[in-house]
């Protein structure tokens, strides 16, 4: 990338207001220029625009880390500048090395650079060294193990000194984040530095996902089908739900006979430790990490080497857990137990297959809105959702617990009690029945539900009126609902009203009528299919010409976030699940990783990625790789700016209630 | 229901019909019922269908010479679980469905119990009709319905099923939720058989659930 070269900025995202102890914050705008200059100071070759890459930094609240880290001098422009050092002379510092080396608190990363450094200037092994340090997480290392050689590296990079980027550096956070090794495949493939390639090409993680949700073959009756088990072990993220005896409740992929033995194995482990009273809660075989949740008379695990933390598996798992208390309430599964613990719970769970398989699917796939426990609203300003809040507290019956009207899997619209609010987690399972495992049939308007809605009250149920509405002739009730698929539930409005009365189908179905014609009357209906057809806006809609290609938004007050559209850039499944794994890794950072730091980076060979948490919000963002960390910082304010100001139309903001 | 509350347009006349039967068991594209009722509803099979939840409330117009009948139906989950709920769906009903798998024997069985059920529990008077879907799966079998000998897709011999619906009192069908046929010949029939003092009120009255054994 010519382009970065000389000069870098780093930026720092400031968040100028929300963090104000941050030294340097003060401004969003923190150019640092400085830092290549240091960079070159310690004498490494300009030239070598090796891989070594501009790691992430980590901006003000962690210790400062050695700018000497980039190399490059020319080319890194990036980051380090800035945060590091100190307080209030980022830019004076033209440091050099001496500096840096004397602020920098770790002394690991100290070496680091010098390894690098080294490495950069005679042979490469220090990448290869390094990323052998790195624990295998999902398909970001694969590829760098793959390319292997050093010394193929070096050849390469010789060849095309200016790629720079490299994939390896360490961040402060090291192992948190696996590297992104090859760099240089993806570039030597010709790809072009611009190549809106944002992620390292990776054949292998490719076809396993592209099997991930096939179904595995029949095992035949005639023995062993060595073929089948490969089929299964090959998939990336297996769920398995047992009872405390070891029966099997539910699994994602194989059926009982495929896998009993390993549900023994699972079960073994957990009741050896569980007689030491010292619960197991995960382990890590190769490169699949296993956690395992007990849940009194249940016990949840996840395989997955998509490379979660475990602290995203288990919220997963939590998730599955939820689905079955959804179906069966908490007092009934333990009355079933106690009466028998042996029982088999698959009898009394039929039918929910599909919704635990669809959950289960949705994280494997990739899932925003469980990743950042937040919900997705539509955008609409605000006095349009105003019009609907007050002709759903208009049109409200006698016995309605909660109002919602929701857009493929985005809320319109909610009225709810003063007194209770709505559990995410309780929405994410009505989301997740509606839209994604189209288990609400097709073909009619209207269906009452009973559920338990555990964040709710996980001791009984409540009864929920589904009327899907035809936005094109909002007269009637859709007769026809299209197969639900998860491309064109986008569209899809459905007006839900629970009740804790079972008998009140029909009164609820009154409301939904009057509803109807209100919004007839209103326009409501207009503004809600207009809103759905803009779709979400592209991240040059929002900020003109950012280099952004994605990002997060979460508003940690309001437990939801925003999101721009995933076309053009991540519009195939494999796209949005690498996004998402970026995402994944990222949020670990800055969740589970003990040092808390607030503002995260992490670059690679293909794309350069911001994570920031404050006190009133979390974002992520990705840009292609020789976008300069400035620039990135720079959009991150103006996203900051126009969340805040669109506040109130891309969050519902305290809701209608009565 | 509190249907007290609820007026309904007034069609000449409204049957409420639940139906009722063994629910699917995995993924695989099963569901009788509800494949049964949309092909009533909106004349259109959908064969790759998940099985319900819930339960789903539809309505449609039958057409008699004499009359018009607006069908309001419950299309229950048949889920064990739910099985508890069954009374609120089938309560007041004037009519029901009670559908098995031509394939499958033991859904004839599950679908007994919901006829030993509905004679205990539902209104009196209440119309049966005792339906075994997948008639399509068993190619040969005439379209009177007569078993031939010798498909080994067809589980439950035609005559079986007739002799037991006849013994209780049911109006008995073979159809194809997947090809249409007879579909429409069971709600006629059942519209035909629900006697005229039945049709009076837009949900036929509002009897609380008795019990009743026959």
């Amino acid at each position: 990338m010519a382009t970065k070269g000389a000069n870098g900025q780093a930026p720092k995202p400031t968040p100028s207001r929300q963090e104000p102890d941050e030294s340097q914050s003060t401004d969003s705008t923190l150019p640092v220029g400085s830092e290549h200059s240091q960079d070159g100071s310690p004498g490494h070759n300009p030239g070598d625009r090796s891989p070594s890459d501009s790691p992430d930094e980590a901006p003000p609240p962690l210790p400062p880390r050695p700018r000497a880290l980039d190399l490059g001098p020319f080319q890194y422009p990036c980051p380090t500048g800035p945060h590091s050092v100190a307080p209030g002379t980022p830019k004076a510092q033209t440091s050099s090395r001496p500096h840096l080396q004397s602020k920098a608190t770790t002394a690991l990363s100290i070496t680091d650079v010098h390894t690098l450094s080294h490495g950069n200037d005679d042979q490469r092994d220090s990448p290869s060294a390094r990323q052998i340090n790195f624990p295998n997480l999902g398909f970001l290392t694969n590829c760098g193990a793959s390319d292997g050689d050093a010394d193929d590296n070096a050849s390469i990079r010789s060849s095309v000194p200016v790629l720079e980027t490299g994939g390896d550096l360490e961040s402060m956070l090291g192992d948190m984040l696996p590297e992104q090794g090859t760099p240089f495949k993806s570039l030597a493939q010709g790809k072009g530095l611009w190549d809106e390639n944002l992620f390292p090409l990776d054949p292998e993680f490719e076809e396993a996902f592209g099997q991930e949700f096939d179904e595995l073959d029949d095992i035949t009756s005639d023995g062993f089908n060595q073929a089948v088990v490969q089929q299964w072990r090959s998939k990336l993220k297996h769920f398995l739900i047992l009872s405390s005896a070891g029966k099997p409740i539910w699994s994602r992929h194989g059926n009982d006979q495929l896998i009993t033995s390993y549900v023994g194995v699972i079960q073994t482990l957990i009741s050896f430790y569980q007689g030491a009273s010292d619960m197991i809660k995960s382990f890590s075989a190769g490169e699949a990490r296993f956690v395992v949740v007990s849940k009194g008379f249940i016990n949840l695990v996840a395989i997955s080497k998509l490379g979660e933390s475990d602290q995203q598996l288990r919220g997963q798992l939590e998730a599955l857990y939820m689905q079955i208390l959804s179906t069966l309430t908490l007092p009934v599964m333990e009355r079933m137990f106690k009466n028998r613990a042996s029982i088999d719970l698959r009898r009394p769970l039929q039918g929910t297959e599909t919704l635990l398989s669809a959950l289960a699917d949705g994280f494997s796939r990739g899932s925003p809105s469980t990743l950042l426990s937040a919900l997705e609203c539509l955008k609409l300003r605000k006095s349009h959702r105003a019009i609907m809040n007050n002709t759903l507290l208009k049109t409200r019956s006698e016995h309605l617990l909660y109002g919602l009207i929701v857009a493929g899997g985005r809320l319109v619209s909610v009225i709810r009690p003063r007194k209770h609010s709505l559990h995410p987690g309780d929405l994410h399972l009505i989301f997740n029945m509606l839209f994604e495992a189209g288990s609400v049939r097709a073909g009619e308007g209207e269906n009452w539900i009973p559920l338990c809605l555990p964040g709710f009250n996980n001791t009984g149920y409540v009864y929920m009126y589904v009327s899907f509405v035809n936005l094109s002739n909002p007269g009637e009730a859709l007769k026809e609902r299209p197969p639900s698929s998860s491309s064109n539930s986008e569209g899809e409005v459905a007006i839900l009203l629970i009740s804790v009365n079972k008998e009140s189908f029909f009164e609820l179905r009154q409301m939904r009528d009057d509803l109807l014609v209100q919004f007839a009357k209103n326009g409501a209906l207009d503004l809600i299919r207009s809103a759905i057809a803009r779709g979400r806006p592209t991240c040059t809609d929002i900020v003109p010409g950012t280099a952004l290609r994605h990002f997060l938004y979460k508003s940690r007050g309001n437990v939801q976030f925003v999101q721009p559209s995933f076309e053009p850039y991540f519009g195939t499944p494999l796209a949005r699940r690498q996004l998402l794994t970026l995402y994944t890794h990222l949020h670990a950072a800055l969740h589970a990783h003990p040092s808390r730091p607030k503002i995260y980076h992490s670059t690679t060979a293909t794309h350069i990625a911001l994570a920031w948490i404050t006190p009133v919000f979390e974002l992520y963002a990705i840009a292609p790789a020789g976008t300069q960390r400035a620039a990135l910082a720079q959009a991150a304010n103006r996203l900051i700016q126009y969340v805040r100001r669109e506040e109130e139309r891309v969050f519902i903001i305290g809701g209608a209630v009565f | 229901m509190s249907d007290g509350a609820t007026p309904l347009p007034k069609p000449s006349s409204s049957v409420k019909l639940v139906l009722l039967g063994e629910a699917a068991v995995g993924k695989a594209p099963n569901m009788t019922q509800s494949s049964l009722v949309m092909r009533f509803v909106n004349n259109d099979f959908q064969d790759n269908k998940e099985p319900t939840i819930g339960a789903a409330f539809l309505t449609q117009k039958c057409t008699l010479p004499t009359r018009t009948i607006k069908f309001e139906i419950w299309d229950t989950a048949g889920q064990e679980r739910f099985a508890s709920l069954a009374p609120m769906y089938y309560r007041n009903a004037q009519a029901a469905l009670v559908v098995y798998d031509i394939t499958k024997p033991a859904s004839l069985i599950k679908a007994q119990h919901w006829v030993a059920e509905l004679q205990r529990q539902a209104s009196p008077g209440i119309v049966i009709a005792l339906v075994g879907n997948k008639l399509d799966l068993v190619a040969s079998a005439g379209s009177d319905g007569e078993e031939v000998e010798g498909e080994d897709a067809r589980g439950v011999p035609a005559a079986q099923a007739r002799s037991y619906a006849e013994e209780e009192g049911l109006l008995f069908f073979e159809t194809s939720a997947k090809t249409g046929e007879r579909v429409a010949e069971v709600f006629t029939a059942i519209a035909g058989a629900i006697p005229e003092t039945q049709l009076k009120g837009p949900r036929g009255g509002q009897r609380v659930e008795e019990r009743r054994v026959e």
